[in-house]
């Protein structure tokens, strides 16, 4: 089995665990709520009308906005709650309708008989009602389970745990074995829990108790089958630590490094990918998240909303402050490398133009080239507002350049190839070594200093022996360290793990002289 | 006794009278036929009486206790009801279904499971072919015999019965509707019947009341009606029948002639 394949089923039992919980809570709750409201409905058109009616608009409700809905709607709680919340809305249209159906769709004839013998309502419902209707709810949760199990999967960029990390994870990175992987454990589920309650079903029409307590037994036997991992992790499991990674190389190898340096510790790491970088933000603010490398440019714009510049001692500070005293997390330090937004070019043609800094580069442009500059980058580089305030500051105007966009895996090729003169890129990409490209200084400071820092949870660093173990990553990777690292993922072809290695081994060995 | 004195029922906040002023006595253990067409109110004349329907007016009393007194629930568990739908349980076998009110009070298994084979003997079901089988299983006519035992599984003293034979083939009608008239005498049930079956109603009832547009037109044994009709309604009513009789004597009596030279 390949090592990819075998980190995917490293972490099947948490991730299908978490989605085993929310499914089925969430299953759980909506027919709490659904299969009374509907009976009382079944006797009040009007507010079975009425009920119906919303539970149809929320339907209407893309799955993905509701679930983003209920964070903001929160106060912007994430995991597992908003995504509890929002498919229970969710799946309270086809088990109430069921409901209600069901027990209106009885024979007005057995209802007259039931009163002749001297039913009362209650046993009406009890003896008559539910009874002949339970095939019809059973076809209503059926719906349920089949809605929920497939949309549990877009908890993940809400911090949610489920099978949709894998289809995240493997969107973000191209990795398109994790994305199916997600896609048919995802699948697999649904269509078992599906036949499970469909069984239930004909159990319900044939009135064969055998066949139900075999479809019970199943479904019993599925639920607490894939709730192993959080179950297990409920009694005792206190020595766990949950590691986020952003979906890029770099955050990989990183987030595998954490883990080697826990693990002699005595802590059983669990690396969690796939939720979106803002988010993992929040979820160590509430302890649901261990550690964390974030970079300071990051929490400067995303969190603090700074436009300023500061150099990158003081941008340091002032995060390290911020996020201790305002933010709730715990900063142990950089680890020594920058992951900056830079203007780079090939070694060659910086030579040939005679630039080394971003302003050279404008005035060759505007001088000397003839023909406006071509710049490569990420679609969402030219979005952020740091490259209009390039332009601004380097009074480069529109007609001297044309921006191309592409994907960020491409545009270091580009360059090498000629594609484009110049691309943004990023400072910690391996590939700048390999293409030998050159960085250009950047005098205006327009980009943020982005020096990647380590974060712990309160929760986590009052934990003994947490914060001891993941001291020794701290300025112990240097920037051409780093970028060789990634060098040796991206284009070498190792795999994160075996580069997390080889970065503790040079890191420790650089800082110990 | 049952006893119905003025009883009115409306639907329109007293507009207009479904039944109106209706009153009626029926000794202990006889058979009263309410006959009338579709509309008249004679169904829900009857479904007053175990207070299926709630009356507007007047008073109803079965042995000398007013309905309303009682609790809706207790009263009907004390009556029997048949009606022509039926309404057999199809999620519940036939003994389910014959020991429904039994469950309901609470009885013991033992006493259930003796209860029910006397019912089924009683209707002529063999307990031990009949007893497991569901109602989907059964005949019409055999459905609406297990309608009869259930109506009398707690042992109840008087029948309401609407349309009880109503929705069999007629061969299965005559057969079904003389073991009741048989069973009726030998159990002393008190019982009201519904039918718009004139036939029907003067093969049966140890009285007759007939009903149209709401309002009894006229009480009295099968005999006297024929005898005096007493009303131009109840008298077309009458005239079918013996007209029917008439036909058919006529009809056997010209096969009689030309079959025997």
């Amino acid at each position: 089995m390949s090592e990819n394949l075998q980190e995917l089923f490293a972490n099947l039992p948490a991730y299908l665990g978490g989605h085993m919980l929310l499914s089925v809570t969430t299953l759980a709750a909506a027919v709490a709520i659904s299969l009374p409201l509907g009976i009382v409905a079944s006797r009040r058109p009007r507010l079975a009308e009425v009920a119906l009616g919303l539970a149809g608009v929320i339907q209407t409700v893309p799955s993905l906005a509701l679930l983003a809905l209920m964070m903001v709607l929160l106060g912007g709680l994430i995991g597992f709650w908003p995504a509890f919340l929002a498919l229970v809305l969710y799946s309270i249209l086809p088990i109430l309708s069921n409901t209600v159906l069901g027990i209106r769709g009885v024979d007005p004839v057995l209802i007259e008989a039931a009163k002749g013998l001297g039913m009362s309502d209650r046993q009406l419902l009890w003896w008559v009602e539910l009874p002949l209707a339970a095939p019809v709810i059973l076809g209503g949760i059926r719906t349920a389970t089949v809605l929920v199990v497939g949309t549990a999967t877009l908890a993940t960029p809400i911090g949610g745990q489920s099978l949709g990390n894998y289809i995240f994870a493997g969107i973000s990175t191209l990795n398109h074995t994790s994305t199916m992987f997600g896609c048919v454990a995802a699948a697999l589920l649904a269509i078992g829990l599906d036949q499970l309650v469909r069984l239930l079903e004909v159990a319900a029409r044939r009135r064969s108790r055998r066949l139900a307590y075999v479809a019970a037994g199943g479904l019993l036997l599925v639920t607490f089958g894939g709730l192993y991992e959080p179950v297990t992790r409920w009694f005792g499991g206190s020595n766990r630590v949950v590691i986020a990674s952003a979906s890029f190389t770099e955050q990989y190898t990183l987030s595998h490094a954490m883990s080697q340096k826990l693990e002699p510790a005595g802590f059983r790491p669990e690396r969690r990918q796939g939720m979106g970088f803002g988010v993992q933000h929040l979820a160590i603010q509430r302890n649901e998240v261990d550690c964390m490398v974030t970079y300071t440019g990051d929490v400067w714009t995303l969190l603090m909303k700074r436009q300023d510049y500061a150099d990158r001692e003081t941008t340091l500070k002032e995060v390290t402050r911020f996020l201790e005293e305002d933010f709730g997390v715990v900063c142990l330090g950089p680890l020594g490398f920058e992951n900056a937004y830079a203007v780079a070019m090939t070694q060659d043609r910086a030579k040939a133009w005679e630039v080394s800094s971003i302003a050279d580069m404008v005035e060759f442009a505007r001088i000397r080239l003839g023909r406006p500059l071509k710049v490569g980058g990420d679609i969402s580089i030219f979005l952020h507002k740091e490259w209009p305030r390039l332009k601004q500051k380097y009074r480069l105007r529109d007609g001297d350049v044309q921006t191309v966009s592409m994907d960020q895996s491409l545009v270091y090729g580009a360059v090498q190839a000629g594609e484009v003169d110049a691309i943004v890129a990023y400072s910690s990409d391996g590939r700048l070594t390999e293409y030998k490209l050159q960085l250009l200084r950047d005098p205006e400071h327009v980009f943020p200093p982005y020096d990647a820092i380590l974060l712990a949870s309160r929760a986590a660093a009052r934990r003994p022996g947490f914060v001891e173990a993941l001291q020794p990553l701290l300025g112990s990777i240097s920037q051409e360290t780093m970028r060789e690292a990634n060098r040796r993922v991206d284009v070498g072809k190792q795999s994160p793990k075996e580069v997390a290695g080889w970065l503790l081994e040079t890191g420790t060995s650089a800082k110990t002289p | 006794m049952i006893a119905l004195s003025n009883v009115c029922k409306s639907y329109d906040a007293g507009g207009t009278d479904a039944v109106h002023d209706v009153s009626l006595k029926v000794p202990k253990g006889s058979l009263l036929v309410l006959l009338g067409g579709s509309g008249c109110g004679k169904t829900t004349t009857l479904k007053m009486i175990n207070r299926l329907i709630e009356p507007t007016g007047g008073r109803i009393e079965i042995e000398g206790r007013d309905v309303r007194s009682l609790d809706a629930v207790e009263l009907r568990r004390g009556i029997g009801y048949v009606f022509q739908g039926i309404g057999l349980f199809p999620h519940m076998t036939v003994a389910g279904n014959v020991a429904v009110v039994p469950r309901l009070l609470g009885w013991s298994a033992e006493r259930i499971g003796t209860r029910v084979d006397e019912l089924l003997d009683l209707v002529r079901l063999p307990p031990a072919e009949y007893r497991d089988r569901f109602p989907r299983q059964l005949s019409g006519g055999q459905q609406q015999r297990i309608g009869f035992a259930r109506a009398l599984a707690v042992g109840a003293r008087v029948m309401l019965l609407d349309e009880p034979f109503g929705a069999l083939d007629p061969i299965t009608r005559d057969e079904l509707r003389d073991e009741f008239l048989s069973l009726r005498k030998r159990l002393g049930l008190t019982a009201v019947m519904v039918t718009h079956d004139i036939t029907e109603a003067l093969l049966s009832a140890d009285q007759i009341a007939v009903m149209n547009a709401g309002r009894l037109l006229r009480v009295g044994t099968p005999r006297e009606l024929v005898a005096n009709p007493g009303d131009p309604f109840v008298a077309s009513l009458l005239a079918a029948p013996r007209r029917h009789a008439d036909r058919l004597d006529a009809l056997l009596n010209d096969t009689n002639k030309r079959g025997t030279p």
